[in-house]
């Protein structure tokens, strides 16, 4: 059953398993770092579908599908099917909702999203009567710019701390029982606004809110930074990641031996134009693809995630943001 | 030291201080080149239209701007305006190119909604603030001067 | 009408005022245009911007302030053939030519073409 632990934290003490897992990428994403990782790289972004939406549609989908199969676990077995994407409605996951055909929970937490869908994996299945839980997200390059920003073939020039968003998808099978990595506990985190109004600057306003979940999380939990083999947060970017760990010093905390950010890390360094990477799909590529497969002891991940519409931008208002924590551990070192 | 979570404004400050500096230099000088070489180009077109296709000079700018609009048009079309106007900046986007970038990018995006909801409704969604204040501006300027 | 010299120069010049409006500043693009149209309009408006074409050619006609030009050129030119209500029709009359070029170049890319992305 879960328990609280502290101000924002849930335990696990039943420690539910990650059975399965799947990343599934558009090109750029695949040719990064984490690319060899993949379980399916699609080669353009149309994907061949008749919308950039349809193309995100097909990667949740075949990330749930090939999740499944690698955990074992049939379509009607799924007892609640999370899933959450940066688009209108969610419709993304509502029509991937449908495909997969379980009881579903729609969420919206924008990039955070993941870490979202994993922590209430976790309270399903711990004390919760379900077996097997499936948390997704997505995201597209494409639908997230002609919904947020410009059409896709409009000649912006971004500014320097600007993010490209990921296009991909991500889903995993969390369940009461097997073998695999173990969702040990997470921070639910709250929403913080230190006034960014800049859409293009989602790193600063998406920082105050990592600090304030990595404090009150290892507070919470009485640990210190280095009691994970590593700390990462899902698309702060290189402006967002210097100042956590300007934000972090401040409050006593040394992140700069074992902290990165998964904007910085999915692409190459040539890949990378302006501040890195963002989206949903961002701290779940880098998390299920790239970290399950470096041998860990024990990670957390914090993913952010901007709370903001263009509506709310164009009304003069600034970007509130949230970042949710979840530790994972590895039996043995890692998978 | 000061906990910045309570402190907006000390925090707004210390965002700003973290943002990199865009490369003005560079912006400027390749905004000026690619601007400047867009509008010879529109000078060469035009003179063709006067020379070849009898335009009389003060009417010439007629089949210009169209011209130009075409090619920004057709370069949005085919992907390209896209790629340039990321280093060019404002010097792809001054230029009425980045008019016809702005109008055929939004009716190329929103044909998925379809022509009339996509195309129709939405074509000006990013050029529609230029034509308004070009025509209130105008309407005020005629105003005060058939007033005067 | 310019030589390509003062095109190439005061078209590039108007495009670094661009410029730096949209390095120094947080507007974005559509306010800077609108900005620019503007100007284009008072200058017009206070005769200043028929000498800039004459000496720059294109450099001037090219960027979006000629369009804020055009838009009140018509108007007063037309206000000044029938009275006030010459406001009202004249205003399009030298810009039809660009806005209905869009229009239809817009309407048949999007018939023939597909976002890349």
């Amino acid at each position: 059953m879960a328990m609280k632990v502290g101000s924002q934290t849930f335990t696990f003490p039943s420690r539910p398993v990650l059975t399965g897992w799947a990343t599934v990428s558009g090109p750029k994403e695949g040719q990064g770092p984490a690319g060899a990782y993949f379980d399916k790289i699609f080669p353009d972004l149309t994907m061949q579908q008749k919308s950039f939406e349809k193309a995100e549609q097909l990667m949740m989908i075949t990330a749930v599908e090939i999740a499944l199969e690698k955990g074992g676990v049939a379509k009607d077995a799924v007892d609640v099917f999370v899933a959450g994407d940066l688009l209108n409605q969610i419709i993304i996951s509502g029509y991937s909702a449908l495909k997969v055909g379980a009881p579903y929970l729609g969420i919206y937490g924008a990039c955070s999203s993941f870490c979202e869908g994993l922590f209430l994996g976790g309270l399903l299945v711990d004390g919760g009567g379900a077996q097997y839980v499936v948390a997704a997200t997505s995201s597209h390059n494409c639908t997230a710019e002609r919904q947020f920003r410009y059409p896709t073939e409009y000649g912006a020039q971004l500014p320097p701390w600007a993010q490209h968003t990921v296009t991909g998808a991500a889903a995993v099978v969390v369940a009461a029982r097997g073998s695999g990595p173990v969702l040990e506990l997470a921070t639910v985190g709250k929403v913080m606004d230190l006034g960014i109004k800049d859409p293009y600057n989602m790193g600063a306003a998406m920082a105050p809110a990592a600090a304030d979940t990595i404090f009150t999380h290892l507070a919470d939990t009485g640990r210190q930074p280095g009691d994970y083999d590593l700390i990462v947060t899902g698309d702060l970017g290189r402006v967002g990641r210097e100042l956590l760990v300007e934000l972090a010093l401040r409050q006593g905390h040394d992140l700069s031996a074992n902290y990165r950010d998964c904007g910085e890390i999915i692409y190459s360094r040539e890949q990378t134009e302006n501040a890195g990477a963002s989206g949903c799909a961002c701290s779940a590529l880098v998390t299920l693809g790239l970290l399950f497969n470096q041998n860990y002891r024990r990670i957390l991940v914090v993913a952010t995630g901007a709370l903001h519409s263009p509506t709310s931008c164009q009304q003069g208002d600034s970007i509130p943001a949230i970042a949710h924590a979840v530790s994972i551990e590895f039996p043995k070192g890692g998978q | 030291m000061k906990n910045l979570l309570r402190d907006p404004k000390a925090y707004q400050e210390l965002a700003e201080q973290k943002k990199p500096r865009p490369n003005l230099a560079k912006n400027l000088f390749t905004a000026f080149v690619v601007g400047g070489a867009i509008c010879t180009l529109g000078q060469f077109i035009q003179n063709i239209y006067i020379k070849y296709f009898n335009f009389a000079p003060d009417r010439a700018g007629d089949p210009t701007t169209a011209t130009m609009i075409f090619i920004g048009g057709l370069l949005t079309a085919t992907g390209v305006f896209d790629k340039i106007a990321r280093h060019a900046g404002a010097g792809t986007a001054v230029p009425v190119t980045g008019f016809a970038n702005s109008i055929v990018s939004a009716a190329l995006e929103f044909k998925r909604e379809g022509f009339v909801l996509g195309v129709g409704s939405k074509m000006f969604a990013l050029a529609g603030s230029v034509i308004v204040f070009g025509v209130v501006t105008a309407f005020v300027v005629g105003l005060i001067s058939a007033l005067l | 009408m310019g030589s390509y010299l003062t095109a190439f120069l005061v078209g590039g010049l108007i495009c670094l005022i661009g410029q730096l409006l949209f390095d120094l500043t947080s507007w974005t693009p559509a306010h800077v245009l609108v900005l620019l149209v503007v100007a284009g309009g008072i200058l017009g408006g206070l005769g200043l911007y028929e000498p800039l074409i004459k000496f720059a050619g294109a450099g001037a006609t090219i960027p979006i302030s000629s369009f804020g030009n055009a838009l009140v050129k018509g108007a007063m030119a037309e206000a000044a053939r029938s009275g006030p209500i010459g406001i009202l029709t004249g205003i399009f009359e030298l810009t039809s030519a660009g806005i209905t070029a869009s229009i239809i170049f817009g309407f048949f890319f999007a018939l023939l073409f597909d976002p890349k992305g």
